[in-house]
């Protein structure tokens, strides 16, 4: 190929192998005839060139190798290498012209085959190439189709073999199967004829069983006999009846009357039972729909604000059920409808809260998605922008400040010394007459002060009077009161069973919480009355508050509730150590455990005390 | 806990009256009658030979004594001491007798099941009710004792009979759709009567007292079957226990199976069945519901050393007690969820959902204990040997029932 490039550069070379290669053998002169057979044998084409031209146009067939030049392009559609003849005797002249232009397109020419040799050639390499991989391709996938075949093979006999076992196999499930039909009909024969034999032994043994029954009872066994020494009553007191036909008749109506009256008796426990359940089922069925209605109630209005889908049937269901609940007594009657009523609207609130719950849960994983709370961020951002706002408004105050500063200064700076002074005038004058109006008020105040206190006075005054005539009263009435109890009855120890019973710790309680107020008024207005002491705001809560001693108290605060007050210590002592004796008198007493003797002895101790009591002063 | 002196006793024979005021035991032919608080002998009476079984009638007046070696019965009474009454079945022969429940009349079962006698001791009167069948339970009273259903078998299929017990008026006649039934239970209220077959067969059958067909209940085919059963005393439940190991807890009243309960959680002793035998060890041998319809004990016998007690309400098990050696029997206290159970050895073995107690059985030599009962009230506990029997007394305080929540079982509890 080396060589080639170097026949390129003399175009006539290329050109005439052009031409060697388009022109028709006919057509073909000698000279053409031997360079083509130069063109063919010689490789070494170079060295020939010259050669070669010299053997196609010499000296002495310019002319003709012109006209044959002429010819051949023409033939090849070229423009003639001749001038156009004026006519036609004169000699035809070459056109110099036109063989340039000739001699231009064959060189244009010739480089167009020579691209499109190039091309032609890589292609082929390219094609060689390719149909090598495929080559070898062909060979890899023909080696591999010898392999798979080989292994179909292989399969094909491991498949024939596993057939051939399937089918063994097959034959032994069917001799099994069989062996155990087989086996099932001997099994069913033979338990049909155990079956047989056990009926036919039974059979036997039964006859046996009767013909030992006839010998043994027949033979008039004088051993069967009982020897009791005399009849005993029946256990139900009652008398054999004698046994005849009619009786027997209605003995059995009458027992089959007693078998249904228990059977009855069965259902209608049980039936009660399965009432008492129902109930309480629908109780706790109607108290889960009051919770879920209180619990999904409040709930509801933020659906509202969210305006889901769901909360518009949600809240016309809630309403409903509102509603319902008034009719509550409606569902003490089971009536099919209300019971499906109930159990809709439970399923119905059940459903919302189901979904709630599951939303809520939704929440929550998405919060432990975030890893954090979603509240807590919000907070902090509220936080911040709150600090961030403060801290704007500090600047802005600082600054505020720091104007207002400057503008006294520049004002005390401008401003005289009189006029500071009459400003400082003027404020002492306002200061003055809010102070004096201050005065004014407070000796008002002072006055209705004094005024109040002088009422205090006399009330507590008047107070005092009033305790000395109540305790005179009560004096009197437990005078009455015990000589009432000395004529001890029934009747009596019963209303103070009554009393007792009804004063319980709670008003007892109230009663000291009462008691207090009134002791200190006394205390802080006067020593008038001198019968409340400390040692008695004492005793009072250190009062060993037993259960024995509560009755025998609560009697006390019954009957008089201020005369508590008014016991003085003196007084309580006897009293208490009065109650332990008698307490331990009525403990022997009231073993048997009769309330009503615990009671009378706590009134009769109670009275004891007061009777001691009212010797004494 | 306290132990009375030991006293002798043959047969294992020694029960509470029913009221639960005498204690009734016997020496070889003697019967002796103490008072439980003192336990005075009472009464003394000689029978004609060994006895071999004796019951209390129903309202405590009279103690039957049956010889069946001899095919006598003897019937003494504890207010009339010299009252007496002789039974003799002759040679027709005897193998059962009980009491009725009016107490008035006794049922002797003759040998071969050829008839069961009913004597009054009333009147004169004698009745016969033919073809009885041999099974495993086969007369069960109501607990109101108004109503006695009998087993019967006549050409190869097996019927019920229920009788009157005030007159022997039979009430109803049916026949249940068994194979070979083995046992009838009336149900505590006395309305259901649970029918099970033989150990061949897996099937329990529920009648009305009217004969009506209930339910029916198999739990499977081609397997050994029931051999035990217990209606709780509510008549709730009804366990049964089977062959397998399993005990089936369900509701009689829709007789829908609710759980099976079965399970071997922990490695226990177990005991190879001896399959070549007759009545092998296998299966539930033993169950008893609490007097609280709490609990249900069971012994399996193949793992004979270990006591089961189940939940019910929760149905699962409640804790396992594994003694020492086989369990021998245990019984409920009729008052409180309280099991003593004996296994042979010197000690009894108290069960509360509290906790477990063992306490040895004090006196010289050996008490082994074979066998106990509990006095009517749980307070006391009457512990059974080959030859002796002592009373064991409970403190009262003790037998507070703390609240389920609270409950630590020393036991192995398995739940």
């Amino acid at each position: 190929m080396g060589d080639w490039m170097t026949v390129t550069d003399p175009g006539l070379s290329s050109e005439s192998k052009n031409i060697s290669q388009y022109t028709s053998e006919t057509k073909m002169s000698p000279s053409s005839l031997y360079s083509q057979q130069v063109l063919c044998s010689s490789i070494p084409l170079s060295k020939n060139v010259h050669s070669f031209f010299s053997a196609f146009c010499t000296e002495q067939n310019i002319e003709q190798s012109i006209s044959y030049l002429d010819q051949e392009l023409t033939t090849f559609g070229f423009p003639s290498l001749y001038e156009e003849s004026k006519g036609k005797e004169t000699k035809r002249e070459l056109n110099i012209v036109a063989v340039l232009n000739c001699m231009n397109e064959l060189l244009v020419l010739q480089r167009k085959n020579l691209l499109a040799q190039e091309n032609v050639e890589t292609q082929n390499l390219k094609l060689g190439s390719d149909m090598d991989h495929l080559q070898s391709c062909y060979a890899k996938l023909k080696e591999q189709l010898e392999t798979s075949r080989r292994e179909m093979i292989g399969l094909q006999e491991r498949d024939r073999q596993l057939q051939c076992k399937n089918r063994n196999l097959h034959q032994l499930l069917k001799n099994e199967k069989d062996e155990v039909q087989k086996l099932q009909n001997i099994i069913a024969s033979r338990a049909t004829q155990y079956n047989h034999d056990m009926k036919r032994k039974e059979r036997e043994y039964n006859k046996l069983k009767e013909r030992l029954h006839q010998l043994v009872m027949n033979k008039k066994d004088k051993k069967i006999a009982m020897e009791v020494l005399n009849y005993v009553g029946r256990a139900d007191g009652k008398r054999g009846s004698w046994r005849t036909g009619k009786t027997e008749a209605s003995f059995f109506l009458r027992n089959e009357d007693e078998m249904y009256k228990i059977l009855l008796n069965d259902y209608e426990y049980r039936q009660k039972q399965i009432l008492m359940e129902n109930a309480e089922l629908k109780k706790v069925l109607q108290q889960m729909k009051k919770e879920m209605i209180s619990l999904l109630s409040p709930q509801k209005q933020k659906p509202r604000e969210r305006a889901d889908d769901s909360t518009g049937t949600v809240l016309s269901d809630v309403d409903e059920d509102a509603g319902e609940l008034s009719r509550e007594s409606m569902w003490d009657l089971s009536c099919e409808t209300v019971r499906e009523q109930l159990t809709n609207s439970i399923r119905k609130q059940w459903r919302i809260l189901k979904s709630h719950v599951e939303k809520l849960d939704n929440q929550v994983s998405k919060v432990h998605l975030e890893g954090f709370n979603d509240e807590d961020v919000i907070s902090r951002q509220d936080h911040e922008q709150e600090t961030e706002k403060l801290e704007l408004e500090i600047q802005q105050c600082k600054e505020m400040i720091k104007t207002q500063q400057q503008l006294l200064q520049q004002l005390a700076t401008t401003c005289d010394d009189d006029t500071t002074s009459l400003l400082r005038d003027c404020y002492l004058l306002e200061e003055k007459e809010r102070l004096k109006e201050e005065w004014s008020l407070f000796k008002e105040q002072k006055k209705n002060f004094e005024k109040e206190r002088r009422n205090f006075t006399e009330a507590a005054i008047r107070l005092g009077l009033e305790r000395k005539a109540f305790e005179e009263e009560r004096a009197s009435w437990l005078k009455q009161q015990f000589l009432n109890m000395t004529t001890f009855d029934h009747q009596n120890s019963e209303n103070v069973k009554l009393f007792s019973a009804f004063s319980g710790s709670s008003e007892q309680d109230n009663l000291t919480v009462h008691s207090r107020p009134r002791q200190k008024k006394p205390h802080s207005v006067s020593s008038g009355s001198p019968v409340c002491t400390s040692t008695l705001t004492k005793s009072l809560p250190a009062s060993p508050c037993t259960s024995d001693f509560c009755p025998t108290r609560s009697c006390v605060s019954e009957h008089s509730s201020i005369s508590v007050l008014n016991i003085t210590p003196e007084e309580t002592k006897p009293n208490q150590v009065g109650r332990e004796c008698t307490n331990q008198k009525w403990s022997m007493a009231s073993r048997p455990g009769s309330r009503e003797g615990c009671y009378s002895g706590c009134s009769l101790t109670y009275t004891n005390s007061h009777l001691e009591k009212d010797d004494l002063p | 806990m306290n132990f009375s002196e030991v006293f002798k006793l043959s047969s294992l024979l020694c029960k509470f009256s029913p009221d639960g005021k005498y204690l009734a035991s016997c020496v070889q032919y003697r019967l002796v009658v103490r008072d439980v608080n003192t336990l005075q002998i009472l009464q003394l009476y000689t029978c004609l030979d060994q006895i071999q079984h004796i019951e209390w009638s129903a309202d405590s007046l009279f103690i039957l004594c049956a010889l069946y070696k001899r095919g006598l019965v003897q019937v003494w009474s504890l207010e009339q001491p010299e009252w007496h009454c002789r039974i003799d079945e002759g040679s027709a022969g005897l193998v059962a007798s009980c009491w009725s429940p009016d107490g008035r009349h006794i049922l002797n079962t003759t040998e071969f099941h050829l008839r069961i006698t009913v004597w009054s001791l009333c009147t004169k009167s004698v009745s016969y009710i033919k073809y009885p069948k041999a099974c495993q339970q086969g007369m069960t009273f109501t607990r109101d004792g108004h109503y006695m259903a009998l087993a019967e078998r006549r050409d190869c299929k097996d019927y019920v009979s229920i009788f009157v017990c005030s007159d022997w008026q039979l009430l109803r006649h049916f026949d249940t759709d068994t194979q070979d039934l083995a046992g009838i239970e009336w149900a505590p209220n006395g309305c259901v009567l649970a029918v099970w077959d033989t150990c061949l067969e897996y099937k329990v059958l529920l009648y009305s007292l009217d004969g009506r067909p209930l339910s029916a209940y198999s739990a499977y085919e081609w397997s050994l079957g029931i051999k035990s059963v217990a209606w709780s005393p509510s008549s709730q439940f009804l366990a049964v226990g089977s062959y397998d190991g399993k005990s089936h807890p369900f509701l009689p009243s829709a007789l829908s199976r609710r759980d099976e309960i079965a399970s071997v959680p922990v490695a226990l002793q177990t005991l190879k069945p001896v399959a070549d035998r007759a009545n092998p060890k296998i299966g539930i041998g033993a169950l008893a519901f609490s007097p609280d319809n709490y609990f249900l004990a069971t012994r399996n016998d193949n793992i004979p050393n270990a006591v089961w007690i189940w939940d019910i309400q929760k149905l699962r098990l409640f804790v396992v007690l594994e003694q020492l050696s086989p369990v021998r029997s245990f019984q409920w206290d009729p008052q409180r969820p309280r099991l003593a159970i004996c296994t042979g050895g010197s000690k009894v073995y108290l069960w509360s959902p509290a906790g477990c107690v063992s306490v040895q059985v004090p006196g010289e030599g050996d008490f082994q204990v074979l066998s106990l009962c509990w006095h009517l009230n749980g307070d006391s506990l009457a512990l059974l040997s080959k030859d002796h029997f002592c009373l064991c007394f409970l403190e009262t305080e003790e037998g507070s029932v703390q609240p389920p929540d609270s409950w630590a079982t020393t036991g192995r509890t398995c739940a």
